[in-house]
């Protein structure tokens, strides 16, 4: 009986741990191909061709960026807080990819008669979670940027610090409305609502266009791109950073475009769900692939956004975070409420 | 096993708290201040009160410590400029933190049992309790701190509003 218990355990923890690490390499790899998607949709949108070199259509181009950034100087600034500055990259990247943790990427995998949950953990306040390490993304940056000793890394880290703790009031408020209308904060219900059509865009259409802004600009994505503007700050919170270090600050900021982009389909397009398809099919392969075609389409849209529009003035991001979108969320917020109590959910 | 956890987060949240206190550079005692979070934040998880966890994480470390750092890297405080406190300063900070470490030590030996309401009920620290609880048996005191923070905020826009005229 122990040794049944065991060995329960031991195929549960070797479940989650691949599981783990699936999701960890599935987030390097998306993360990676975006910037070569980056550059071969601004190439598109600019008439010109892109990286095309390195392989067949430039496939190999994040490989040959990844060798690069491996092999060049790893600089120290002199006058910088050294050991702050080393840190600042490494605490970015790991809060960008503790987030992937709570998401559900399907629902049950079936392999060889093991079941498998395709959530890491589906603890009951995942979405907080998320808010949570979004809050702490803030740190890598600040410190990078002040442990720098720089002015315009400082300027840079400033600038993006203030952004993010703007944005994640208007964020967190158009959240409050989703959890209104599911009545929970696990990721794993709120998406179990959303089967077929019941998609939660539907109802709340301002709450989206809220989340996606705020999302943007937590993402320090252009139009909000403000941290890193090179007219301005030369590369903003990074500008003393080489090597890997850069590498790390850039590969975060994908990781984290991949991420908001999950939590976008997750909380208002159904996650997994699409009408007429099973996300069981396939062995459960199905919910999977759904997710994942909707990802990239918001990245894809997170990139169309960044090459069509210009960037914002510093105060004009400011009035937009807190003098439209919050009001606005408040509203959003106080109608969803009226909602649920007049039709119930 | 929990309590094997238990102790290796307090042993980490006094060892963080002490270099907070004791580290010179103000930006590394923000630094150390955070990690005591964390650890308080992993004691909430051992209670089963993940939401507090979460919220702690969200508040203190997401947010109030963001803006000490961000004060802190605005003033740019070095050991040249810092002002130097004097010695009766330094005496007068001692023996107040010391009278208070007698209060509190003389309260806690006349004995606050601490009840901690759980173990038939591991669902005691999540939301739909925590809500339920705040909602009804303690309302009045909720509603009181609700009233507080739209003071603080009210009066925060107040003193940011530079050309105010009344």
């Amino acid at each position: 009986m122990i040794d049944m218990i065991l060995l329960y355990d031991f195929v549960l923890i070797a479940q989650k741990a691949g599981l783990i690490v699936t999701v960890f390499a599935i987030t390097l790899g998306v993360a990676a191909y975006s910037t070569y998607g980056e550059r071969k949709i601004a190439a598109f949108m600019q008439d010109r061709l892109g990286p095309s070199n390195a392989g067949p259509w430039g496939l190999l181009q994040p490989i040959a960026d990844g060798v690069k950034m491996f092999t060049k100087e790893d600089f120290i600034p002199n006058q910088s807080e050294r050991w702050l500055y080393i840190l600042a990259p490494g605490a970015f990247i790991f809060v960008a990819l503790m987030t992937s943790a709570v998401i559900p990427w399907g629902t049950t995998l079936t392999l060889g008669g093991l079941n498998m949950d395709l959530q890491v953990t589906n603890i009951n306040i995942g979405i907080l979670y998320i808010m949570g390490f979004v809050s702490l993304g803030v740190y890598g940056i600040m410190l990078g940027g002040w442990a720098s000793n720089n002015k315009y890394s400082l300027y840079g880290a400033i600038r993006a610090s203030s952004q993010m703790i703007s944005y994640e009031l208007a964020m967190g408020l158009a959240l409050i409305a989703v959890i209104m209308l599911s009545g929970s904060l696990s990721l794993r219900t709120i998406v179990e609502q959303q089967t077929g059509f019941g998609w939660n865009v539907l109802y709340q259409p301002l709450g989206f266009i809220l989340f996606f802004v705020c999302a943007l600009a937590e993402c320090n994505r252009a139009p909000f791109d403000m941290a890193e503007c090179e007219t301005e700050l030369i590369g903003g919170y990074h500008t003393e950073y080489s090597s890997m270090k850069l590498g790390f600050f850039l590969f975060a900021e994908y990781i984290n475009m991949f991420i908001s982009c999950t939590v976008i389909s997750c909380l208002y397009f159904g996650g997994y769900n699409f009408p007429g398809v099973d996300p069981g099919w396939l062995g459960g392969l199905m919910g999977p692939i759904v997710l994942f075609a909707k990802i990239f389409f918001f990245i894809f849209v997170f990139m169309w956004i960044r090459w069509t529009l210009p960037r914002f003035r510093y105060d004009q991001l400011m009035h937009l975070g807190w003098k439209s979108l919050i009001p606005l969320a408040i509203l959003n917020m106080l109608l969803t409420g009226l909602g649920v109590l007049l039709w119930g959910k | 096993m929990t309590l094997y956890i238990f102790l290796t987060l307090a042993v980490i949240s006094l060892i963080t708290a002490l270099l907070m206190v004791l580290s010179r550079n103000p930006v590394h005692s923000v630094l150390f201040l955070i990690l005591t979070f964390f650890t308080l934040a992993g004691q909430y998880i051992l209670l089963n009160a993940q939401f507090l966890a979460v919220v702690h994480i969200i508040v203190y470390a997401g947010a109030i410590m963001v803006l000490f750092l961000f004060v802190l890297m605005l003033l740019n405080l070095s050991r040249d400029t810092e002002p130097q406190k004097s010695n009766l300063w330094k005496l007068s900070g001692a023996i107040a933190s010391g009278l208070l470490l007698v209060t509190l030590v003389g309260a806690m030996r006349g004995g606050i049992a601490l009840q901690i309401p759980e173990a038939e009920n591991p669902g005691v620290g999540l939301v739909e309790n925590l809500g339920k609880v705040l909602f009804t048996d303690f309302v009045v005191p909720f509603e009181i701190a609700g009233i507080l923070f739209l003071a603080a905020m009210v009066g925060a826009v107040l003193v940011g509003k530079r050309d105010l005229k009344i």
